[in-house]
């Protein structure tokens, strides 16, 4: 094996691949709720129609998306082959199992395979609602004054916003990026190294405030269409 | 005091073991390991076969200890060994359930006794420094930072016992290497061969089948030296530097 490959496939490897690419999807995440909160504006999905026009056909922003298709691939390969590799390492269980850090309170490090299934679940089913249907689908076209005919998104997802059940399947696939989260945003870090008495208390503190923020602010959008659209 | 003990017994070789009751009358006085010395002279005297553990200095700096006291790598006492924690720690009429590390790279010889020989493994691809032999260099001939030798001691700290493992939820053994590592790195007399060091323990490591850091920090709190997962960042950035930059 040559080195490089040899440092790909080493548990200290594998631990930088989660870390980086968990830390692309974390910044993706910004960007993608910044996008999504032009849905709040009260314009008949204009804006939000025009940012998806962009966001599909700017030749930067379709390269860097191939980019996420990628790391989200190579995030959840990595994620099971870690989960499988600890499964086998840990091959008989505790009758009792009670060490610190994991009992009395277990923190969403414990679940973090679990959790980032149910995660890749939901991006399955928002891909093929959402992200297929703009690339392929039958999407009625809108006009706006003066510029070219746009893919109508924002009616699909306004929609799917005012089923009861979408809202709460929405909300609670939140609630789990944001435990995945809490403990990926800090452990990224770690990963790479980065673990200093000055600096490591304020990326464990930032790293909770995103974690709640984000999904929150992504939670609010539809939760506001479901009671006041 | 009395107690009920619920200790793992496996028979070696044998791949299966279960669980079995124990009554055994103890003081507060006396320390984890005298309790077992009480149960096993019972066992003894009542011609059945001793409970297996390992035990060596009894004063908490040998790491030969491990056992998994209700649930807790070295019982529920922060920062002791096995052999430091006394029986006061518990009630009359307790039961308490005794089990060995479990880890698929720490093999079960018998009972509560696991064969930690990977950790052996790990130390002999570069757990050491190369110096020749002769007379003693003069103590002060190279001067160390007051800091970093103090880093370097807390990580010496560990004992190579274990419980890092036992508490992992992954069975890594990530804090161990990373103490090992570390503990050398730091001193400008294993400085000069960490590149070197790092990639053949971590190597040995995955080789030996531990699991994989996922950062719960279980090895922190469990650690009877509390060694910190600091080490683990400067493990991996060690690794990462070697990995990259070495030759």
């Amino acid at each position: 094996m040559s080195w490089f490959t040899n440092f790909l496939t080493s548990s200290i490897g594998r631990k930088l691949l989660m870390s980086l690419t968990g830390l692309f999807l974390i910044i993706f995440l910004l960007v993608h709720l910044i996008g999504n909160l032009q849905l709040l504006i009260d314009d008949g999905g204009e804006k939000f129609n025009l940012y998806g026009k962009f966001m599909t056909t700017n030749p930067l922003i379709k390269t860097v998306s191939y980019g996420l298709y990628f790391f989200i691939l190579l995030h959840t390969v990595q994620g099971i082959i870690l989960m499988i590799n600890n499964r086998k390492a840990r091959n008989s269980r505790y009758a009792v199992y009670a060490a610190k850090a994991i009992s009395p309170s277990p923190t969403a490090s414990r679940y973090m395979g679990p959790l980032g299934v149910v995660i890749l679940i939901f991006i399955l089913i928002h891909m093929w609602q959402f992200w297929f249907q703009m690339k392929t689908g039958a999407l009625d076209l809108v006009t706006y004054s003066g510029n070219e005919a746009v893919k109508d998104l924002y009616t699909p997802v306004a929609y799917a916003f005012s089923q009861w059940w979408y809202v709460v399947f929405y909300v609670i696939s939140m609630v789990v990026i944001a435990f995945h989260l809490s403990h990926g945003f800090q452990s990224a870090f770690q990963s790479l190294g980065i673990n200093h008495r000055k600096y490591s208390p304020w990326i464990k503190n930032i790293g909770i405030v995103y974690s709640i923020l984000i999904p929150a602010g992504f939670a609010l959008i539809p939760i506001y269409f479901f009671l006041f659209k | 005091m009395q107690l009920t003990l619920k200790i793992w017994r496996q028979a070696p070789g044998n791949g299966q073991g279960k669980f079995e009751n124990y009554n055994v009358v103890a003081n507060e006085h006396m320390s984890f390991l005298e309790m077992l010395d009480v149960l096993n002279q019972d066992l003894i005297e009542s011609g059945k076969d001793p409970v297996a553990f390992e035990h060596d200095c009894r004063e908490g700096i040998c790491g030969t200890c491990s056992m998994v006291i209700n649930g807790r790598p070295h019982g529920p006492l922060q920062g002791t060994t096995v052999c430091q924690l006394h029986m006061r720690f518990f009630k009359d009429g307790d039961t308490i359930t005794i089990e060995p590390w479990r880890a698929a790279s720490f093999p079960i010889v018998k009972d509560l006794v696991v064969d930690r020989s990977s950790f052996d493994r790990i130390i002999q691809v570069g757990g050491y420094i190369s110096v020749n032999t002769g007379q003693a260099p003069d103590g002060n001939a190279i001067p160390v930072e007051r800091g970093e030798a103090s880093k370097s001691m807390d990580a010496a700290a560990c004992i190579g016992c274990g419980a890092c493992v036992a508490a992992c939820p992954n069975a890594s053994a990530m804090l161990f290497v990373s103490a090992k590592v570390s503990h050398l790195a730091l001193l400008p007399q294993g400085e000069v061969e960490d590149d070197k060091r790092v990639t053949a323990m971590v190597n040995q490591m995955d080789k030996e089948g531990f699991g994989n850091c996922s950062n719960v920090g279980a090895c922190e709190a469990e650690c009877p030296k509390e060694i910190s997962i600091a080490n683990i960042a400067r493990l991996n950035r060690q690794y990462l530097r070697a990995s990259l930059s070495g030759e």
